[in-house]
């Protein structure tokens, strides 16, 4: 199958030709044949999943299976908390914190042997044992759109696109839609922008096209730059021609002959399975000149960006790719009428691209069927933080944060309580308990001072500061200001100056009325909508948090115990042991003998000076009491 | 298309096309700016809506907008003064103040800075945020610039003159957030442009008025000065006259009062210039060699094609600049006639211009290690000399020039204007090949807003193809069309600054938006000068005549080339 496809029949030609690729994976058992799907997400490739591969192909031959069984990797599974992850098909069985050896015990116990490798199944907390994907908890409550070919096919494998409908959306807009019933596709299916504002998608494509010009761009915004979140470099990764058909669809759509994908050179794998699929596409006729023999061009270009956050905002971007400073311009002019070199440009953000083939292939209504009124469709969020199951999840619109923290997440880790979960990143806010089970939706994340932003979503636990989580967000902003307006430039360095002031246990309560004061000039007056967010960690913990904030300034005090400048370490002395390991170990001799007993009624009790201490908490860790008679 | 707006709770009628300032403005109302600067001179409207000064609301909208950038729509409701946008605004300042040395009393723009001017205007008693400075509050000097990061408010105003209007990119932003600074590179042409437009104490120009104060005073140095036709019509702006009244004769006064001994004019070399630059423009016409000849009056100009086109350094004239002529004379000719040891002279020039304190250095000019002109003083700097003397120019009485080198024709004042030097060489030519020379040359001027103007003439029996181009990047424009081969031009004028050099880098800075007003009068000031003048080509100057007589035997001799002419060098590696 080198030839190029030069009509929609040829596309569905090679499609059921292929198509058989994917029946073991989708359950049909020929021949009793299997295949091993081994997840190479950035998580579980780290931990080996490509030696795991190699070792069950070795087994595998080893065995005398081949031709029988099959293993290849894949994109992320998105159960990074548990990874390694394997999935046999047809079977239907997931096995996780698989390690490289143990691929002789799968091929002999479960392939030949027909017995589940029980340790490696996922094991309930009542101590039941749950073979098949959907019933993990995890999966339950997720539904995978954007993602859906992400961990099902090897993305290397041209066939395995085609095999999964790859090009098809772009072959019946060509073939049997005009561009104006491709914009009205999208419009019916209600998708709003998952970069993080959302932006009604075919809204801003029928802005694009309605834009006189004699060139015009689409633009795949792959800037990913919230800490923690990674779906967008998953999708890049685990099925890249999706997006590089949506953007040949929008491009048909807005009459563009042109696309750019701005991505981050960190992310190296996603960088070359996109080269990769980039060539095929070329090669097989899906993209190039004259796209499946007709009138429609499309090229694409990849521009890999530096790693500012700030080019993630569309008119940053598209600076960038000019070859300037990536500062954002003021808008108006929107992109859709002067963007890249001044022509008309349409930028959509990775996740929203990966949902458009489905929208066409199965049209618009039915994608409006899944979410709420406002939000249609599905969001991929990167849980992390203090939950038992941190990876990426689906999940419908609407699904209620405890569903996400508790269900799939599995609950806070080591039993902690709950606290607080962050959502849009540094754009976003902190909810609260009472927050908990509101459907996720954009406009109800913004009602309780939060966002979707690109969906990062970070539980904490009571053993995380807000001062210091609002602290460490804003360390972020002002790392990545790109200086250009004075709110943010200095508004933000000067919000970060008092926090860092309050954590050291030197603010005051004017200086909270000032937080509030530089966060209103800062929202009101920024240039972009990075400024414009900058303050709301700040403003989301100060309004959740308010005795928290007083603690550090009035009592001087950091009740999760995690600003060190507030930390005052002391001992008990009736659970001093006297032996002096503390002293022993102080690097900088704060501790001395005191003058009261210990509990070893032979020896004295030690003390700490306040005034020398740095508060390591190096005494603590070698205090042999217990409890420990080192308190903070 | 009209549309209708309230401003400040009052209905006006605006056109779609304007901004909300434009539009403030237009009805009387002021919203301060900082970043935003409008030049019609160079027809440059830059406003990058960074520094959030001009902050109005909107009703319905959220956020603040920034005036400067932002068009009226129909219905719009503004507010420019409201409790919320002054609240806001005065926050914006303070946080630029909370990052600002704040050292006024000792800057050299207190009193002239746009900074202070809007803390004054907002009534800002008290800066309540507070926090270390992004940069460290220290001067660096490079060639006739002088930076102090710290005193930036990261307007990029300098950027954009530089970037856009002259095309040379020596400066730009680096690092980002609040370590972002304005950082420069080799690529400076020392115009000085990037000075006139910066709000603050960032960039100022190398003073070297101290030096001179010294050289007047130490009982050592036979002090001469010679002044550039462009100072002329500026210098009053100091004193509070109007752009282009003509101060010629108390300046010479006022000259002699902080001490020089003779008070001379670079008219007279201007004139002797044209001598030289016209018949080397005959010899290469008549060779059809090296052509269009190109002017090298303008040492802005002259590292421009020395850093970025230094394959065509075949074409600007062997003529050194009138400074340079002059101070060359000075210390052959002219120490000779007065029986001075031209060791012991210095020559001081009072130039438009801050390129010209790079010239004075260039290896070229130099001879027998003879640096020929000692000091370029610009006209500010001249400005702050008088006010620290006590020296007020209103209140001088009128001097003349001292002779041999004080005459000179009207052809002269005219280098001070975009085409002047044109014009000039044009007149002396006419003379010489028809005893007369065309009076009303019809320009073309539909080139870059008149930055760029093309003629054809016929001077004896001969079709000159003539351009004028004035501002670099227009100057780019020209020397990309004469490399592609797309113009056959005779003769190019090239000046660095927009407009010429009344409009030099080192002329006294225009503030409010008239930059275009100031410098039509300014012109207007010079072509007055000219048109009073009994001698009007340069020919005709009687001192000149005797130079060449007595001394120099005739233009492009062999002591002329020898005192007059210079060399230029490949830069675009330095």
């Amino acid at each position: 199958m080198c030839n190029k496809i030069n009509s929609q029949k040829d596309l569905l030609n090679m499609y059921e030709n292929v198509k058989g690729l994917m029946d073991v994976r989708n359950f049909v058992d020929k021949d009793e044949k299997r295949f091993i799907s081994v997840c190479a997400g950035p998580g579980c490739a780290a931990l080996g999943a490509n030696s795991i591969v190699e070792n069950l192909r070795k087994e595998i031959k080893e065995h005398g299976l081949e031709g029988k069984v099959e293993t290849d990797i894949t994109g992320c599974f998105g159960f990074c908390a548990k990874g390694p992850v394997i999935k046999i098909y047809p079977d239907n069985v997931f096995y996780m914190q698989v390690k490289p050896e143990d691929a002789k015990r799968i091929v002999e116990d479960h392939l030949i042997g027909g017995r589940l490798v029980n340790d490696l199944l996922y094991t309930k907390e009542d101590g039941t044992l749950i073979k098949e994907q959907n019933e993990i908890p995890f999966y339950k409550k997720q539904l995978r759109i954007a993602l859906n070919k992400v961990g099902l096919i090897n993305p290397e494998i041209f066939a395995e696109t085609i095999a999964t409908r790859g090009y098809q959306a772009l072959a019946k807009s060509l073939f049997e839609l005009t561009p104006e019933q491709v914009i009205d596709e999208v419009s019916k299916s209600g998708l709003r922008g998952r970069g993080g504002a959302g932006f009604p998608t075919g809204k801003k494509w029928s802005f694009a096209r309605a834009s006189k010009n004699d060139k015009k761009y689409i633009i795949c915004n792959a800037d990913e730059g919230d800490p923690g979140a990674f779906m967008d470099r998953s999708i890049l990764e685990g099925d890249p021609h999706s997006v590089l058909e949506a953007m040949a669809i929008a491009g048909y759509a807005i009459g563009a002959d042109e696309g750019e994908i701005y991505i981050r050179a960190e992310y190296p794998l996603a960088v070359s399975r996109l080269q990769i699929a980039l060539k095929q596409a070329y090669e097989f006729g899906v993209l190039g000149d004259n796209i499946m023999g007709t009138d429609f061009s499309f090229h694409i270009n990849i521009k890999y960006g530096a790693g500012a956050f700030v080019c993630g905002e569309e008119t940053a971007l598209i600076h960038s790719i000019e070859g300037k400073r990536g500062e954002p311009t003021l808008k108006p002019p929107f992109p859709a009428v002067s963007g890249l070199f001044g022509k008309p440009t349409n930028v959509n953000n990775v996740e929203t691209w990966a949902n458009i083939p489905t929208i066409i292939l199965d049209g618009g209504d039915n994608f409006a069927k899944v979410g709420t009124e406002k939000s249609k469709g599905t969001k991929v969020f990167a849980l992390a933080g203090k939950v038992n199951n941190v990876g990426l999840v689906e999940i419908p619109m609407g699904t209620t944060l405890r569903e996400i923290i508790y269900d799939i997440g599995g609950g806070i880790k080591n039993g902690k309580k709950f606290k607080a979960v962050q959502t849009g990143g540094p754009s976003g806010g902190c909810l609260t308990e009472k927050d908990l089970d509101t459907p996720i939706d954009y406009d109800n994340l913004v009602a309780k001072g939060s966002m979707m932003g690109s969906g990062g979503m970070i539980v904490l636990d009571e053993d995380d500061c807000m001062v210091d989580i609002a602290k460490f967000y804003l360390e972020f902003t002002v790392e990545e200001s790109c200086g250009k307006c004075t709110p943010c430039r200095v508004g933000n360095k000067r919000m970060l100056e008092i926090l860092e002031k309050i954590t050291n246990g030197d603010g005051t309560l004017e200086d909270l009325e000032t937080l509030k004061r530089l966060a209103t000039v800062i929202k009101d007056c920024s240039l972009c909508a990075l400024g414009q967010s900058a303050p709301n960690p700040v403003l989301s913990t100060m309004l959740g948090f308010p005795e928290e904030y007083k603690a550090h300034v009035v009592d001087k005090e950091c009740p999760a115990k995690v600003c060190k400048g507030l930390l005052k370490y002391h001992i008990v002395e009736n659970n001093c042991l006297g032996c002096g390991n503390c002293a022993r170990h102080c690097p900088v001799g704060a501790i001395t003998k005191s003058d009261k007993p210990s509990k070893n009624e032979h020896l004295m009790a030690y003390q700490i000076n306040p005034d020398i201490c740095i508060k390591c908490g190096t005494c603590m860790e070698n205090c042999p009491a217990k409890p420990k008679a080192i308190e903070r | 298309m009209l549309v209708h707006i309230t401003i400040n709770g009052i209905e006006y009628e605006e056109d779609s096309s304007s901004t909300i300032l434009e539009a403030a403005r237009d009805h009387g109302i002021k919203i301060p700016t900082l970043c935003f600067l409008k030049r019609d001179d160079c027809m440059l409207e830059y406003k990058p809506a960074s520094c959030r000064v001009c902050i109005v609301e909107i009703e319905g909208r959220r956020n603040l907008v920034p005036a400067c950038a932002t068009k009226v729509e129909d219905g719009m409701v503004i507010h420019t003064n409201s409790l919320r946008v002054r609240a806001e605004r005065k926050a914006i300042v303070e946080l630029l103040l909370s990052n600002h040395p704040n050292d006024c009393l000792k800057c050299d723009k207190n009193r002239k800075c746009s900074l202070q001017d809007l803390a004054d205007e907002l009534g800002i008693q008290r800066v309540n945020f507070d926090g270390p400075l992004s940069q460290e509050n220290k001067e660096i000097v490079k060639g006739s610039l002088v930076r102090n990061p710290s005193k930036c408010v990261l307007c990029n105003r300098c950027v954009a003159m530089c970037s856009e209007v002259q095309t040379i990119g020596a400066i730009s932003a680096s690092q980002r957030g609040f370590r972002t600074i304005i950082s420069d590179s080799y690529k400076c042409v020392n115009c000085g442009q990037c000075v006139q437009v910066c709000p603050t104490g960032a960039l100022l120009q190398l003073d070297n008025s101290r030096e001179v104060d010294k050289i007047l005073n130490d009982g050592e140095h036979y002090c001469v000065v010679q002044t550039a036709p462009a100072v002329r019509v500026a210098l009053g702006e100091g004193f509070g006259l109007e752009p282009g009244v003509d101060v010629t004769k108390k300046m010479v006064t006022a000259l002699r009062m902080i001490g020089f001994k003779k008070v001379f004019d670079t008219n007279f070399t201007a004139d002797l210039t044209i001598m030289e630059e016209a018949t080397e423009l005959l010899e290469r016409l008549k060779d059809q060699k090296n052509l269009p000849l190109i002017t090298s009056c303008c040492p802005g100009w002259i590292k421009f094609i020395e850093t970025q086109y230094p394959e065509m350094l075949n074409l600007p004239s062997s003529c050194k600049s009138p400074q340079e002529m002059f101070s060359a004379i000075s210390k052959t000719y002219l120490a000779e006639k007065l029986g001075v040891d031209p060791k012991k002279m210095a020559v001081v020039s009072l130039m438009p211009c801050v390129a010209k304190k790079q010239e004075v250095k260039r290896e070229e000019e130099k001879w027998a290690d003879f640096q020929p002109t000692d000091y370029s003083l610009s006209t500010k700097e001249f400005i702050a000399m008088l006010r620290r003397y006590g020296i007020d120019l209103n209140t001088v009485p009128d001097g003349e020039y001292d002779t041999p080198l004080g005459t000179s024709t009207g052809a002269a004042d005219i280098f001070a204007n975009t085409g002047g030097v044109m014009e000039a060489a044009v007149r002396t030519a006419g003379m010489w090949l028809e005893g007369d020379y065309p009076k009303n040359i019809n320009w073309d001027t539909q080139f870059a807003g008149g930055g760029i103007r093309e003629a054809t003439v016929t001077v004896g029996g001969t079709e000159l193809n003539l351009c004028i181009a004035s501002g670099l990047g227009n100057a780019r424009k020209v020397m990309e069309d004469i490399k592609a081969g797309k113009k056959n031009y005779h003769f190019v004028e090239i000046m660095a600054c927009p407009g010429g050099c009344i409009n030099g880098g080192g002329q006294p800075t225009v503030r409010s938006i008239k930059q275009l007003e100031t410098l039509q009068m300014r012109r207007k000031g010079i072509q007055d000068i000219d048109k009073g003048k009994t001698l009007r080509v340069s020919c005709d100057n009687p001192e000149v005549q005797a130079l060449y007589k007595e001394y120099l035997e005739k233009p492009g001799s062999e002591l002329a080339h020898k005192l007059l002419h210079t060399s230029y060098h490949d830069s675009s590696e330095e």
